[in-house]
């Protein structure tokens, strides 16, 4: 936590004048107050254990786009800064949301599964403007239109257009899927069947991983067996919470290479990007986070970064004025995927490329060429406008 | 495979070296191969390629073209080639990751970007003694001295600013916001105009020195190309104030540009993804950077049509080309 100026100047036992001098200062200065709360509910255990998603994924890409607006708002007399709390309940949470809203903080980056969002964004209703960076749910961004909530991750839809954009360009169109048991699994791969239909991909076997054994001991038994059947190009695992997925590569009966949630994956980012200046960025966030950047991390950064930089064009930070510019045609964010990112004025969704990523390596950056948009290639990743019914931008 | 060339050249410097040193040469330095390419303005062919430290990228000569400048990114310095020998002779303390520099036209402050710690570094050349470290936006990246020598400027690419460095007192007297990633600029030869490229902004912007204001903002269009990909980086002006030529990056194209009436002229198709663009002394030939084509297009600059293309290293990044007539 730093300093107010006062506790500064009092501290050191500065002369008056210092103190006093301080609050006139401040009087030009813009302040902009973010809000960060996060919680995720345990996933339950799982056998692949070697990767766990960070605790504070999220926390530390909000707190560096935070420094990437202070170094910027320096020489405008624009300052920012970040009130956050990671909780250990659903209750927990919406009691933070609650103060926040009280201390009037208008700008929120909540990291939350999607029951809490929609709770979150009844109690927010108009007074703070929301910002979704960890729930990939569809229906958030197809039906349920809340006009004061932007996503800055991207959506299940997305993740899975970019993926079947790729197999169908790599024209590995004969799918294998598995998926696992969860809410989540099965939200993913009912994006993924989506994305298949709508890049031509035929999904021949579709299963369902239950099985409860432990796979370290009988991975390369059970699996062989399991993915017996038609001829497929290449298998589709739905596994989010990383139970049994690493454990596919190399175990299936025909050989062919794995994606999806493991394997080769897509995702808001990924720490191997180091074109478009992204080498930049991964450099400082592994300085100031010592750890590589996440998929989470990157949704949060482009929604502290996206309110900057509406700041430094608009020179207000009233939440209205901030939200009509995010959601305008003028605004555009210069944030490492290649491309200029912008929020789909229809249902608060940032558009994005998606990278393709193994653990190692970037393989590919979605949308690919040959696949035609009106508007923007990027709008052939997720719903987009004639098939969502949010109208957020009247 | 460059064993031959090496030794062609090595005949020619030992054997003609007098007419050598007549020749028009372009340095290209290419990131991924830690090297510089040489091409002979006259033949348009690759005449030798020597290492240098790593992940080169901005280059410059000095005003009497006996040496190279290099930003070696990756060693976190500044490197000084002799270009008789085509040695690294010195290394300057440039600060992490130099990206692009530009050198006062006293010869002796070198004005660098270290993108990683959003800061300009003054180096006295001669010296090798940093004068200063002036604390700019995220990620500086372009430089640009005027040519008298009064305004340094620099871009950053994530506060999306122009910094106008006072060169007597290492102070930043004004910033401009300009559109989305700001990579390059360049002052026009009487120095009453800045021309600034934004990447992701798609545009250039022009600056008036005088009052400090944008005066005009050029946008780009090229039919058949969506326009995200449209990117502009490297800007080069002909000094009779006639055309600004832009590199647009990924949208594998240059503008030209009317530099009176600011009117986009035409484009001309390059390789993938050009970088930066640097004309020959006699501004009758362009030549540009394709990084992910990992070649240089020739430009005809009276005809303005691409005349040729030359395989250089893998991802050429910076260009400068002698006048051939000086040492």
């Amino acid at each position: 936590m730093k300093e107010s100026p006062l506790s500064r100047c009092l501290a050191g036992g500065v002369f008056l004048a210092t103190c006093l001098l301080a609050p006139l200062t401040q009087a030009d200065t813009l302040e902009v107050r973010f809000g960060y709360l996060q919680w995720q509910p345990d996933r339950g255990p799982a056998l692949a254990r070697l990767t766990p998603e960070p605790e504070d994924a999220g926390l530390q890409g909000a707190q560096l786009a935070i420094n990437d607006n202070l170094s910027t708002g320096r020489f405008l007399g624009q300052h920012y800064q970040l009130e956050s709390a990671i909780l250990g309940s659903e209750d927990a949470l919406l009691e933070a949301l609650a103060a926040m809203l009280d201390a009037d903080i208008e700008l929120i980056v909540l990291n939350v599964p999607a029951t809490t969002l929609r709770k979150a964004s009844e109690i927010g209703g108009e007074r703070a403007l929301l910002f979704n960076a960890g729930a990939r749910d569809v229906s958030l961004r197809l039906d349920e239109c809340s006009p004061y909530l932007l996503h800055t991750v991207p959506s299940h839809a997305m993740l899975t257009d970019a993926l079947a954009q790729w197999l169908n360009v790599r024209r590995w169109r004969s799918v294998f899927l598995i998926s696992g048991t969860t809410d989540d699994d099965r939200a993913w791969a009912e994006a993924f069947r989506r994305s298949a239909q709508k890049f031509a991909l035929n999904v021949v076997t579709d299963k369902e991983w239950t099985f409860e054994a432990d796979m370290r001991r009988n991975a390369s038994a059970e699996l062989p067996l399991f993915t017996q059947g038609p001829d497929y190009d290449v298998v589709v695992v739905a596994d989010e919470r990383n139970d049994f997925g690493d454990f596919v590569p190399f175990n299936t009966w025909l050989p062919r290479p794995v994606v999806g949630t493991q394997g080769m994956s897509p995702d808001a980012w990924h720490p191997a990007i180091e074109a478009w200046g992204a080498a930049q960025l991964q450099n400082r966030f592994a300085k100031q986070a010592e750890r590589p950047m996440t998929g989470t991390d990157y949704a949060a950064w482009a929604a502290v970064r996206a309110v900057g930089e509406a700041v430094t064009r608009t020179e207000s930070a009233d939440m209205e004025i901030l939200r009509d510019y995010l959601l305008g045609d003028d605004f555009e964010l210069a944030a490492f995927k290649g491309r200029p990112l912008s929020f789909r004025d229809w249902n608060g969704q940032l558009r994005q490329p998606v990278p393709l990523a193994h653990p190692n390596s970037l393989v590919a950056m979605a949308p690919f060429d040959g696949f035609l948009h009106q508007h923007t290639e990027l709008d052939t990743l997720g719903y987009d406008r004639p098939e969502s019914r949010c109208r957020l931008r009247d | 495979m460059k064993l031959p060339i090496r030794l062609a050249a090595a005949v020619l410097m030992f054997g003609l070296s007098s007419s050598l040193w007549a020749q028009s040469l372009a340095y290209v330095s290419n990131e991924r191969d830690h090297t510089i390419s040489v091409i002979d303005m006259a033949t348009l062919e690759v005449v030798d390629t020597f290492p240098v430290g790593q992940r080169p990228r901005g280059i410059l000569l000095s005003p009497d073209e006996s040496l190279l400048y290099v930003c070696a990114s990756d060693d976190d310095a500044v490197q000084v080639v002799d270009l008789a020998t085509r040695r690294v002779i010195d290394t300057l303390p440039s600060g992490e990751d130099p990206e692009q520099f530009a050198l006062h036209p006293n010869g002796r402050h070198l004005y660098i970007a270290n993108e990683d710690d959003a800061l300009v570094t003054v180096l006295d050349v001669e010296t090798k003694r940093v004068l200063a470290q002036i604390e700019v936006g995220i990620e500086p990246e372009g430089m640009g001295v005027s040519h008298d020598g009064r305004w340094a400027v620099n871009t950053s690419e994530t506060s999306n600013m122009l910094h106008w460095i006072n060169t007597e007192t290492f102070e930043i007297e004004k910033n401009i916001v300009i559109g989305s990633r700001p990579r390059h600029v360049e002052f026009t030869r009487d120095d009453a105009l800045l021309w600034a490229s934004a990447e992701i902004g798609g545009t250039v912007h022009i600056i008036d020195v005088e009052s400090l204001e944008e005066i005009h903002t050029i946008d780009f269009r090229i039919p058949g190309v969506n326009q995200d990909r449209v990117q502009p980086v490297g800007i080069q002006l002909t000094s009779d104030g006639r055309y600004a030529f832009v590199a647009l990056g990924p949208a594998n194209h240059i503008a030209v540009v009317d530099a009176q009436t600011f009117e986009v002229l035409d484009y001309l198709l390059v390789g993938a993804r050009v970088w930066q663009v640097a004309l020959s002394p006699d501004e009758k030939t362009l030549l540009t950077t394709n990084g992910v084509s990992g070649d240089v297009s020739v430009i005809d600059v009276d005809k303005l049509e691409v005349i040729k293309t030359i395989d250089v290293g893998r991802f050429p990044w910076g260009v400068k080309i002698t006048s051939g007539s000086r040492s």
